[in-house]
């Protein structure tokens, strides 16, 4: 197993109240496997990528990575956050290779490696611009490079395509889903599209409304390459709808 | 105004000087060398006092932000002594640094140091935190995040607390220069009044004036060039 995540819980304190958002959670997650973590919005989902990202720490409970335990960030955990958060003052090619320049690698083997990613993710075209010149999509695309041309072997992705429009959504899952056939990287995937993780996961975990539990693992049996119209699709879609309509359900209570 | 003022004989000629005497003045003082000798005079003490006051409050100011407990012993300190008109501390200067160079330098250090070391530690504390995480899950240690991450992200609004900074200064060297100077555009508006010479005095005012609009259009020149990244050029 890459990462093991054993009996995880985070209680946040705000203005002298407890709130509890993680409550106990255990997962594995073997190398190569994408997993999408799925549930209502406030689950904690987010709470569990950020204590595996090392942003955060865990109330009890703790992280492994290849047996050892987190304690911050690193470059073996490579992030995509949501918002894209690259870095404004630095141009395409200058974030992805920021990884890069950290490890002290020479000037050749960087231009090798930003071309590269920036091929792979369709930006070759852009690599001189500031992400202030790019529409969402594109950030999020640069952000994708950054975090693949460190070579990571795992990628944490935090509701990566949720702030962009459903037709750029779909886009860039088709790219992911062919980039990851080209990287195999241990990806945990955080997402509320239920229709997205079936696209991209091997195994989708159903998180319980607050405080966050796991409530079902599916493992999915589909083809890599997936086809969003295909039966089984369709079937696991509604399969995982009726789960987290449950615990949507409790959010309203 | 002045020439209407001639006209009309609302006040005695000599207390408002026309546009063609600040000129002459001008020219006087230009050809004779004196102007340029003041006008390096003024501007060097502005540079060390300045140039120190920056590194001070760039230092501090980075370090107050980044470091809860050295924030916690400043603030006190600092909120104490901000609020004081500067100039009410001038005579101390003078009596501690003397009516050299020294206790002009150290006033206008003194009284820039104040609203840039604020501007600069409010730009720091700023730094999205995500920019942070973004660079630290890259690899980044603790000196690449100040250097790579830090530094960059604040490096808008550490201008803007420089430049305010520079203002100030300009601002502040007349009155530090009114006091026991023997060079300077400060010490040429006191000889204006001491020798009654108002064209002279508008004229020093005039050329600080212009100084300090040339000092700031280069400045904001070169954070056009430095902040192309902000531009929206799509």
């Amino acid at each position: 197993m890459k990462i093991h995540v054993r009996g995880l819980s985070r209680t946040f304190v705000a203005a002298g109240r407890e709130t509890p958002a993680l409550l106990d959670v255990d997962v594995d997650i073997a190398e190569h496997e994408f997993v999408c973590l799925l549930g209502p919005s406030g689950c904690g989902k987010s709470t569990l990528l950020n204590i595996v990202a090392g942003f955060l720490r865990p109330s009890a409970g703790e992280v492994l990575v290849d047996g050892r335990a987190v304690t911050g960030p690193g470059a073996d955990r490579g992030v995509v956050f949501q918002e894209y958060v690259l870095f404004p003052w630095l141009t395409v090619t200058g974030n992805v290779e920021f990884g890069l320049r950290l490890k002290g690698a020479g000037g050749a083997e960087r231009r090798a490696i930003v071309a590269r990613y920036l091929e792979l993710v369709g930006l070759a075209a852009h690599a001189e611009k500031y992400p202030v010149q790019l529409s969402g999509g594109m950030k999020q695309r640069v952000a994708i490079a950054r975090a693949l041309a460190n070579s990571p072997e795992i990628i944490l992705m935090d509701e990566p395509f949720g702030a962009l429009d459903a037709q750029t959504r779909e886009v860039l899952q088709d790219e992911l889903s062919r980039i990851q056939r080209v990287e195999h990287k241990t990806v945990l995937f955080v997402t509320h599209s239920i229709r997205e993780a079936v696209y991209l996961a091997d195994r989708v975990v159903v998180m319980t409304s607050a405080p966050g539990r796991i409530k079902q693992i599916f493992t999915l049996k589909l083809p890599e390459l997936r086809d969003r119209f295909a039966p089984e699709f369709t079937q696991y879609e509604s399969e995982i709808t009726r789960v987290v309509k449950e615990e949507v359900a409790k959010v309203h209570e | 105004m002045s020439y209407g003022n001639r006209a009309l004989g609302v006040m005695a000629p000599a207390l408002l000087p026309t546009p063609g005497e600040v000129a002459a003045v001008f020219a006087d003082t230009v050809s004779d060398g004196s102007l340029p000798r003041h006008v390096g005079t003024s501007l060097a003490r502005v540079g060390v006092g300045f140039g120190l006051a920056a590194l001070g409050a760039l230092a501090l100011g980075l370090l107050a932000a980044l470091c809860v407990p050295v924030r916690l012993m400043l603030e006190p300190v600092i909120e104490l002594v901000r609020p004081i008109p500067p100039l009410a501390f001038l005579p101390m200067f003078l009596v501690w640094f003397g009516l050299g160079e020294g206790s002009k330098v150290a006033f206008i250090g003194y009284t820039t140091f104040f609203p840039m070391f604020v501007a600069i530690a409010a730009a720091v504390l700023r730094v999205d935190v995500t920019l942070l995480r973004a660079a630290a899950s890259l690899g980044a240690g603790h000196v690449d995040l100040i250097r790579r991450v830090i530094v960059p992200a604040a490096l808008p609004g550490i201008i803007v607390a420089l430049r305010l900074g520079f203002a100030l200064a300009l601002f502040v060297i007349v009155g530090a220069e009114f006091m026991g100077a023997d060079a300077g555009l400060g010490h040429l508006i006191m000889e204006g009044r001491t020798f009654f010479l108002p064209a002279q005095i508008v004229m020093g005012a005039l050329v600080l004036g212009l100084l300090g609009s040339i000092v700031n259009a280069s400045l904001l020149a070169a954070e056009r060039r430095l902040f192309r990244w902000r531009e929206q050029t799509i």
